[in-house]
C-alpha cells in the first residue's frame, strides 16, 4: 500500500506524517506536490497540517482550490482512505469533502497541548482500533468546529462524529473542550466513513519517544480500508 | 474598468472571537457605547466584464465559505 502525503506551500507536518506512515505503520508513502494532476499508483492520501498558503483568505481555502484536490475528491468518492489532520482537516472541509468548517478558537489563543479524545463511533475504519479514550496532541489557533443544526443532526444520525474532546473518563465536558467546538467535536467522517478529518495530530504520537503511540490506533484506518 | 467590491461577513449566529477582542479593546479605550464588533472582509476585484452569475459563483466557490459566511457585492465604476 502506498500513501500520498500531499504537500502545499506552507505544509509543515508532512515529514511527521511520512515518518509515522513508513517507520511506525510500515506502509509506503511519498510526498506529492499540490500541482500533481494524477494520484494513480497510490492507495490513499494524507493531507498534513501546517499553514498552507499562509492561511490566506481562510485556513485551507487556497489549498482546497489546488489541482491535486480533484484527485483527493476522487479518492474520497471511491472509498479510498483519506485522512486530514489539523490544516488537513480545514482543507477537507473547505473543499467540501467533509461537512462543517473550522473557526478561530473561542479563547483566541493558539493551543499546543495533549488532549483526551474519545471516539464518537467505533463503526468506522479510523476508530475501530480506538478501544478507549486516547491522548493525542493538538496545535492550532483555528480549530473551533462549527456546523448548522441540521448538519449536526445528520452527523449524529449517520454516525459521522469520529472523535470528541473529553476528559480522561470519556465524558465530553465543557472543560475538556479546548477550542469551543460544537458538541466537543474534534474529528468527523464522510458519509461512507473512508475520509477522516480531525484537528488533533495522530502522526505526532506514533512512537513512545514522542510521548505516546495512540496515534497508531487512528492511522490503522489505512490498513483497515486498503486491506479490506 | 469596473471594480467589484465583495463584502464577506461571518454569519450572525457564529461567535466572532477576533471581533469580540476588538470590542473589548474599544471599551478599554473608553468607548463604552460599543455593544458588539464584527469583523468582515472587503475584497476588490478588477474585472473587464461584470456578469452577476459569475461573480456569485466566485463568491460561493472561493471568496466566501457559505457554511460560515454571507457575502454581498457592489459594482463600482463603469459596468462594461
Amino acid at each position: 500500500m502506498k500513501i500520498a502525503v500531499v504537500r502545499f506551500p506552507g505544509s509543515n507536518c508532512d515529514q511527521d506524517a511520512l515518518k509515522a506512515l513508513t517507520e511506525d505503520l510500515g506502509l509506503e508513502a511519498e510526498y506529492v506536490w499540490h500541482e500533481t494532476a494524477s494520484l494513480s499508483g497510490y492507495d490513499g492520501v494524507f493531507v498534513p497540517g501546517g499553514f498552507s498558503y499562509g492561511d490566506y483568505l481562510r485556513c485551507g481555502a487556497m489549498a482546497a482550490a489546488a489541482t491535486v484536490m480533484n484527485e483527493v475528491r476522487r479518492f474520497a468518492a471511491e472509498g479510498r482512505p483519506v485522512l486530514g489532520a489539523c490544516n488537513g482537516f480545514q482543507i477537507l472541509c473547505e473543499s467540501g469533502i467533509l461537512p462543517g468548517a473550522l473557526l478561530q478558537n473561542v479563547g483566541r489563543r493558539f493551543i499546543c497541548d495533549d488532549v483526551y479524545l474519545t471516539p464518537g463511533t467505533r463503526r468506522s475504519p479510523w476508530t475501530e482500533q480506538v478501544d478507549r479514550t486516547v491522548t493525542i496532541p493538538i496545535a492550532h489557533g483555528e480549530g473551533r468546529y462549527v456546523i448548522d443544526a441540521d448538519g449536526l443532526k445528520a452527523l449524529h444520525d449517520n454516525d459521522q462524529v469520529a472523535f470528541r474532546y473529553t476528559n480522561a473518563l470519556g465524558e465530553p465536558t465543557p472543560q475538556s473542550n479546548p477550542n469551543g467546538s460544537v458538541d466537543n467535536i474534534a474529528g468527523v467522517l464522510n458519509e461512507k466513513g473512508n475520509v477522516l478529518g480531525l484537528m488533533p495530530h495522530p502522526e505526532r504520537c506514533t512512537k513512545s519517544i514522542l510521548g505516546g503511540t495512540d496515534g497508531l490506533k487512528v492511522l490503522a484506518g489505512y490498513l483497515a480500508l486498503v486491506g479490506a | 474598468m469596473p471594480s467589484v467590491r465583495v463584502y464577506v461577513r461571518l454569519k450572525p449566529s457564529l461567535l466572532d472571537s477576533a471581533g469580540r477582542t476588538v470590542g473589548e479593546a474599544l471599551k478599554n479605550l473608553g468607548y463604552a457605547e460599543v455593544e458588539d464588533v464584527r469583523i468582515g472582509k472587503l475584497i476588490e476585484l478588477k474585472v473587464d466584464t461584470v456578469e452577476d452569475s459569475r461573480i456569485r459563483e466566485m463568491c460561493s466557490k472561493l471568496l466566501a465559505n457559505p457554511v460560515i459566511e454571507d457575502f454581498t457585492y457592489e459594482v463600482v465604476g463603469e459596468k462594461a
